[in-house]
């Protein structure tokens, strides 16, 4: 059993469900998925399992050609690693990971990078309210005071402020898987997850 | 352009057995299914088609009747289990797509001729 494969974000629909509710899901194109390598406490300090996504044979330089000889895999699009915790050592390199791995109703997380918003302002990166917009308002999305003069005379770290928003790595933790279609290897979860669509994203079995 | 996998997806999910075609303008009769407790039934809602939105699991049809004198407009999804079958009762030859004018008009400015 693999702790969780690695896939592609293909958009968003929604199902009904058994009581006729409308359920909201993502698709993602999980696998087919290659071990390229197994870490392990005696060689590497912990134990983990190193995935590649067999998308298209990208070509490899020579170090990741080397790399991924050991698996005999021809190239792979996209290479994350997953932490096993105790045992789950039947996982060999060369072995192959599709997505009929998840079931239906089992829980995963997904971790994907988020798309970028380029430069923010505080009301879109830190949720401030802005102020009036008429009524003789001068001030609307402005920061406000960042903090007391002479003393402390700086600003202090962490000051919320404008600046670069989004591409960042994140989690959605516990998201319903709700149908697995083997065929094609794509996996429907319940809700949205970060990135476009596109975009790569590791699914992996809910830590909790 | 939607991604190939998406498409299919979705086909999937559509019902299989079709509904009836029917354009805005017609008058059709939709069978909802309604739980009663244990007891589930089905309840007829009869009136003109005066939108049809979405496309895809989430397409939706506005159906409006005037039920003793106060009209009375709902929407139903179509793909959803909840809608049992519906009937074509008769057609109606308009010239737009959304019949939103129709609220506006009563009794006999609000008919519709027939389509050919």
């Amino acid at each position: 059993m693999s702790p969780g494969i690695l896939g592609k974000k293909i958009g968003m629909t929604q199902v009904f469900n058994a009581d006729g509710q409308v359920v909201p899901v993502t698709l993602v194109k999980a696998g087919p998925c290659i071990v390229t390598q197994r870490k392990t406490p005696s060689t590497d300090g912990y134990d983990a399992v190193q995935l590649g996504l067999i998308e298209y044979a990208k070509k490899a330089n020579k170090p990741a050609a080397g790399h991924l000889k050991k698996s005999s895999a021809d190239g792979v699009k996209f290479m994350r690693e997953f932490a096993l915790e105790g045992g789950n050592g039947d996982l060999k390199p060369g072995d192959r990971i599709l997505a009929d791995e998840f079931k239906p109703r089992e829980l995963v997380d997904v971790v994907g990078v988020s798309k970028g918003r380029g430069f923010a302002g505080l009301v879109k990166r830190h949720h401030f309210r802005g102020g009036p917009a008429s009524h003789g308002s001068m001030f609307h999305r402005a920061a406000g005071s960042i903090g007391a003069s002479s003393f402390p005379s700086r600003v202090f770290p962490g000051m919320k402020m404008a600046g670069r928003m989004g591409t960042a790595q994140v989690t959605v933790r516990n998201l319903e898987v709700v149908s697995v279609d083997a065929e094609d290897n794509v996996i429907a979860v319940k809700g949205a997850i970060p990135g476009p669509n596109g975009g790569y994203v590791m699914v992996r079995r809910a830590k909790r | 352009m939607q991604n190939a996998l998406l498409s299919k997806f979705i086909s999937k999910q559509k019902r299989q057995d079709a509904h009836p075609e029917f354009r805005p303008g017609d008058t059709i009769r939709v069978h909802v299914r309604i739980r009663e407790g244990e007891k589930e039934r089905l309840q007829a809602f009869e009136g003109t088609v005066i939108a049809r939105k979405n496309t895809g699991v989430g397409e939706t049809i506005t159906v409006r009747k005037v039920s003793f004198g106060q009209g009375v407009e709902r929407i139903f999804p179509l793909h959803a289990p909840v809608v049992d079958h519906i009937d074509l009762v008769r057609t109606g030859r308009v010239r737009r797509a959304k019949l939103y004018y129709l609220r506006n008009l009563r009794g006999k400015a609000a008919r519709l001729r027939e389509r050919t």
